[in-house]
């Protein structure tokens, strides 16, 4: 497993100037550019509403938490956190375990249609999301109707529309990475009396370890934040967050001191799960997807 | 994306020794059917979710769809083809609307995705060595990347304000650039707006792939090349950029459709009514299809999108692979 | 190769197979409803108050009443305006939706011509206690005319100038304006002492609608013909938008950042302080949330090109408004019925537009005193002598979207300091109008 934090250096002689002046210059800039936004979300959160609805000031004229506590009562927060913890753990999961089984399929597996899948699977990223959002919106609908399935309007229909967007990426990556883990491995074990599921989950699976956690947290990330589904397919209790926060610009007054605050709230979990597991990330990137 | 993967994994299976280990144990049968078994759950999900409603949505699309029918709508007459007349008819309003719009996306994409795999490069190789506060600073690279959008582009909406915006306190309070306060929500500029927030949002992606990229680049390589004498920049341009191109093949396609079908970020930057300089085509049938009730042209809008994606994706596979294919094998 | 042809194949005809099933099931929503569920009821309102928690606050005691009288428990959620027309509309295609719920009182043709509302013909009317204890205005819009009114009216609302009182006395005005040329004038008063004038929202495409549909009438004009097909480049109502537009671009009195407004930014400056007018319907609960006393200013009709508010030439609102309508799929027709009624009640209807300073679209329920302090006084005259309903074609929605952006493009035109002439604003009209549906 390459190991990011002892790098690969370039070459066995020190860079030249020009080069480090670049990237000093550079990497400042785009520290910058990445920086000033999350500063402005993190201060603004901070600010009595009078601050952010007069002219941008850089510092607070006084600091206060109230925003953190008025966020909870000014919409429904603590519902929709719920909501898109169950609906993006439960899209996670099913969207890994599938995702799992496939990719076992396609790089241990030589059978008939396999170019068909892969295909078929890979070209949905090509869908514009806008083409079968009402169709899908009546399949669930009708679904419903014949069966007393609840899909439409439930979060089980959104777990199975989110858990469907992350699939196809998610499938990619771990045929590259299991084909990464050596082949013998799962020989031995079946001769050693492991069924092939016994290999996959004995074997392969704990070996490719750092690819799941990649393909888990980019579907994590995937059902945390989509809008435009979510918008069709919620109702009042099963909003998910990336919805709900609209909840903040009323018809009263737009307030940003908890709009930021809100967005803060919804982005630690996840930003926080990307930045610990971001060496799984890239190890699983490196050794799986762009191989 | 699909083809290289697919080639990837047909070169896998020529590959001698591999194919037949599993085949010819015993239990032959269960042997054929357990891949076909594994494959079902994804499978039966894609119909669902994708195909199903996909081939719903190109139904649809022969259909006049509109807010007399919607409630029925199995029994809205067949409009043929006028659904798609209308959409390319870009003598008429509409069709000329969605050729602006079309248009816009194309250079919104082409400068977002180029914007983002330079700067993303940029950033991977200046990281490629050690150095103080390395770990640090990817770790801040990859924030815009890991908040959720609204959360982002909300964000971007309040700095962008004419009045009480971050941007024009320090374009015009603070560093006097401009004569007066600019709008970037409306107008001209909010092409730039959009820009900046897509660069902002998916750059990070680029870094994280080339990054990944990079360490698959034998060491031996930069060694050697050293010991011809290249410096740094040169090692750059014959080594790390050569060996990056399978990886940019990829990533470059990938960025491409995200961007190029990206919703939420100019739904959340600018509402249901973008302006006509940041009209993106994704938009633009939205508002066709959920603002004026008209189902029918949306889905004609949608599927010539798809068609378009589909033609590109399948130009640029075969450009870009040509050249690669006897080095793959 | 041929397998993989057939494995193909195999996918088309099952996503076919099942697409079809999608249809057929699709156009077995039955017609009519029935009273499969009697016990329960599903309600959708609109987000009325300051925020969406507030309604809840309002609407549930009223629910609890009508459970103890009825023994019907009502579903109350309360659906944010970003929302409410996509999910109606989704509810349309689907059949699945509430048994009740508001819409907006414009919206009405437009939702009337899907034909998922249920139709208020005198039977159903005579369920709640007949046509006549409903304000004419409020009639005037619930559905194309000459048709059964596809919903009741719950809330009304008209279209006020507030003035800041202290503003005024500052700049040395005595009075509000009654004419547009006076509003003119006194910004340039009002300018002279540092603050702005007039508070708009730019971006806002509905409220756009609402001014230039004020504004075409002052001119002498409609949008649609007599038979309802768009005539938006007539003479008439290209001054109407200019005139509008120009209150920025020429008169400056609506300041340019205004522009770029979509959320309400407009009310919030003017319970700051900073602009000395406001156009609005029904602001004072929005007023008094932002710290805003209802002692420091004052209401008055919205102005005219010259006299004094009435009908033709002299409309100064539109009739604005929430209207209860009944989906047509509910399972429990009765029960809906009954929750019109009560909604409807004299008693009901003062409470809840007490709670958001409505004037109530019942006549017996406006004797309240309430609604004849002076401030409520205007709005009920405006209402009830010089307000007209938008157009209430089918096309309503799509007019609503199509001039609305043209009128927001011409706001950003303005703020960038480009010309906004006769032409230009002929040429976004006509396109607009290009833009709506032909059949």
């Amino acid at each position: 497993m390459p190991d990011l934090h002892r790098a690969t250096p370039r070459s066995p002689m020190a860079p030249p100037r020009s080069f480090l002046w670049f990237r000093r210059i550079f990497l400042t800039l785009l520290s910058g550019f990445v920086l000033v936004p999350v500063y402005v979300m993190i201060s603004s959160s901070l600010k009595p509403l009078a601050d952010v609805s007069g002219t941008f000031r850089w510092l607070p004229s006084d600091l206060t938490i109230r925003p953190y506590i008025d966020i909870w009562s000014t919409v429904p927060l603590a519902r929709y956190f719920v909501n898109s913890l169950i609906v993006a753990g439960a899209a996670t999961v099913c969207s890994v375990v599938i995702a799992v089984f496939s990719a076992y399929a396609v790089s241990r597996y030589d059978f008939r249609g396999k170019r068909t899948f892969t295909v078929t699977v890979l070209s949905t990223q090509m869908f514009p999301g806008i083409l079968f959002l009402l169709p899908l919106f009546l399949l669930y609908v009708n679904i419903g109707n014949a069966t007393g399935i609840a899909l439409f309007g439930s979060r089980g229909g959104l777990i199975l529309t989110y858990l469907t967007f992350s699939l196809p990426f998610s499938i990619w990556m771990l045929i590259g990475y299991f084909d990464s883990v050596p082949r013998d491995l799962d020989e031995a074990a079946l001769v050693d009396g492991c069924g092939p599921l016994g290999a996959l989950f004995r074997i392969v699976v704990p070996a490719a370890i750092p690819g799941i956690v990649a393909v888990s947290v980019y579907s994590f990330m995937t059902a945390w934040g989509e809008v435009l589904f979510a918008s069709v397919m919620t109702n009042d209790t099963t909003r998910t967050l990336a919805v709900g926060l609209q909840g903040y610009s009323t018809l009263n007054d737009v307030y940003w001191n908890q709009i930021m605050a809100a967005s803060l709230v919804v982005s630690v979990p996840v930003v926080a799960g990307f930045l610990l597991l971001q060496r799984y990330l890239v190890a699983g990137l490196t050794a799986g997807a762009v191989k | 994306m699909t083809t290289t993967v697919t080639e990837q994994a047909a070169v896998r299976k020529d590959s001698p020794g591999e194919a037949d280990g599993p085949r010819r144990r015993p239990g032959r049968i269960r042997r054929i059917g357990l891949p076909y078994l594994l494959l079902l759950p994804a499978l039966i999900l894609e119909l669902l979710v994708h195909l199903v409603p996909m081939v719903i949505g190109i139904v649809m699309s022969f259909k006049e769809l509109t807010q007399f029918y919607i409630r029925d709508w199995g029994t809205a007459p067949w409009a043929g083809l006028d659904n798609y007349a209308m959409s390319v008819d870009f003598n008429a309003p509409v069709g000329e609307a969605l050729l602006h719009s079309f248009l816009v996306t194309v250079a919104f994409t082409l400068l977002s995705v180029g914007l983002c795999w330079l700067i993303g490069t940029a950033a991977a190789i200046s990281m490629q060595d050690t150095f103080r506060g390395r770990g640090l600073l990817r770790a801040l690279f990859l924030v815009p990347y890991a908040l959720p959008v609204y959360a982002a582009v909300i964000t971007w909406v309040f700095m962008f304000q004419h009045d009480n915006g971050l941007v024009n306190h320090v374009l015009h309070d603070q560093l006097h650039l401009t004569d007066k306060p600019s709008f970037w929500l409306i107008g001209d500029n909010s092409f730039y707006a959009l820009l900046t927030v897509s660069v902002w949002k998916g750059w990070p992606f680029a870094f994280l792939i080339v990054m990944a990229g990079l360490q698959n680049i034998p060491r031996e390589l930069y060694e050697a090349a050293a010991l011809d004498g290249a410096g740094v920049w040169q090692q750059i341009r014959r080594i790390t950029l050569p060996s990056l191109s399978a990886v940019n093949q990829v990533l470059v396609l990938v960025l491409f459709l995200w961007t190029f079908n990206d919703f939420n970020t100019p739904y959340v930057l600018f509402g249901k009514a973008a302006p006509e300089a940041a009209d993106l085509v994704s938009v633009h049938i939205y508002q066709a299809s959920f603002v004026t009730w008209n189902f029918g042209a949306g889905s004609a809008m949608s599927v010539l999108l798809l068609l378009f994606l589909l033609i590109v994706t399948g130009v640029y596979l075969a450009v870009t692979s040509r050249g690669r294919r006897p080095a793959d094998a | 190769m041929r397998t993989i042809r057939a494995a193909a194949a195999g996918a088309v005809v099952m996503s076919l197979a099942l697409a079809v099933t999608a249809c057929g099931g699709g156009s077995s929503t039955d017609g009519g409803g029935s009273d499969d569920s009697p016990k329960e009821l599903t309600y959708w309102a609109s987000n009325q108050g300051a925020s969406i928690e507030i309604d809840k606050k309002v609407l549930q005691p009223e629910l609890d009443k009508f459970e103890k009288e009825t023994g019907i428990k009502v579903k109350l959620e309360v659906v944010p305006w970003s929302d409410l027309l996509n999910r109606i509309l989704t509810a349309t295609t689907s059949g699945q939706g509430p048994d009740v719920l508001n819409i907006g009182n414009t919206w009405s043709a437009s939702l009337q011509a899907t034909g998922g509302l249920l139709p208020w013909d005198d039977a159903n009317f005579a369920k709640i206690g007949g046509k006549d204890r409903f304000v004419e205005s409020a009639l005037g819009s619930t559905g194309t005319q000459g048709q059964d009114p596809a919903a009741v009216p719950l809330y009304s609302m008209a279209y006020a100038l507030y003035y800041n009182k202290q503003l005024l006395a500052d700049a040395g005005i005595s009075g509000p304006p009654a004419t547009w040329d006076q509003l003119v004038a006194d910004g340039k008063k009002i300018q002279a002492k540092g603050k702005q004038v007039l508070g708009a929202e730019g971006a806002n495409v509905s409220e756009n609608v609402h001014h230039v549909f004020t504004f075409a009438k002052q001119h002498g004009v409609d949008f649609f013909t007599a038979d309802g097909k768009p005539d938006f480049t007539s003479d008439g109502a290209v001054s109407a938008v200019k005139q509008y537009v120009d209150l920025m671009a020429k008169d400056k009195a609506i300041p340019e950042g205004n522009a770029e407004y979509a959320q309400n930014q407009s009310v919030s400056d003017f319970a700051k302080g900073r602009t000395a007018f406001l156009l609005w319907q029904s602001a004072s609960a929005n007023l008094k949330s932002q710290g805003m006393d209802e002692d420091k200013y004052g209401i008055a009709p919205v102005p005219v090109r010259s006299g004094t508010p009435g009908t033709g030439a002299q409309v100064n609102s539109m009739v604005a408004g929430i209207n209860l309508a009944v989906f047509k799929n509910t399972d429990n027709l009765d029960g809906a019925t009954k929750f019109v009624k009560f909604m409807t009640s004299d008693e009901e209807q003062k409470i809840l537009n007490k709670a958001y300073s409505s004037i109530p679209p019942v006549a017996a329920a406006q004797a309240d005193p309430a609604f004849n302090t002076p401030a409520n006084a205007v709005l009920k005259d405006t209402l009830a002598k010089s307000a007209a309903a938008l157009p209430q074609v089918a096309d309503e929605s799509q007019f609503e979207t199509v001039v609305g952006t043209a009128v927001k493009e011409l706001f950003a035109e303005a703020a960038a300091g480009r010309a906004v002439t006769t032409e230009s604003v002929k040429a976004r009209l006509e396109k607009a109008q290009q833009q709506m549906p032909t059949k």
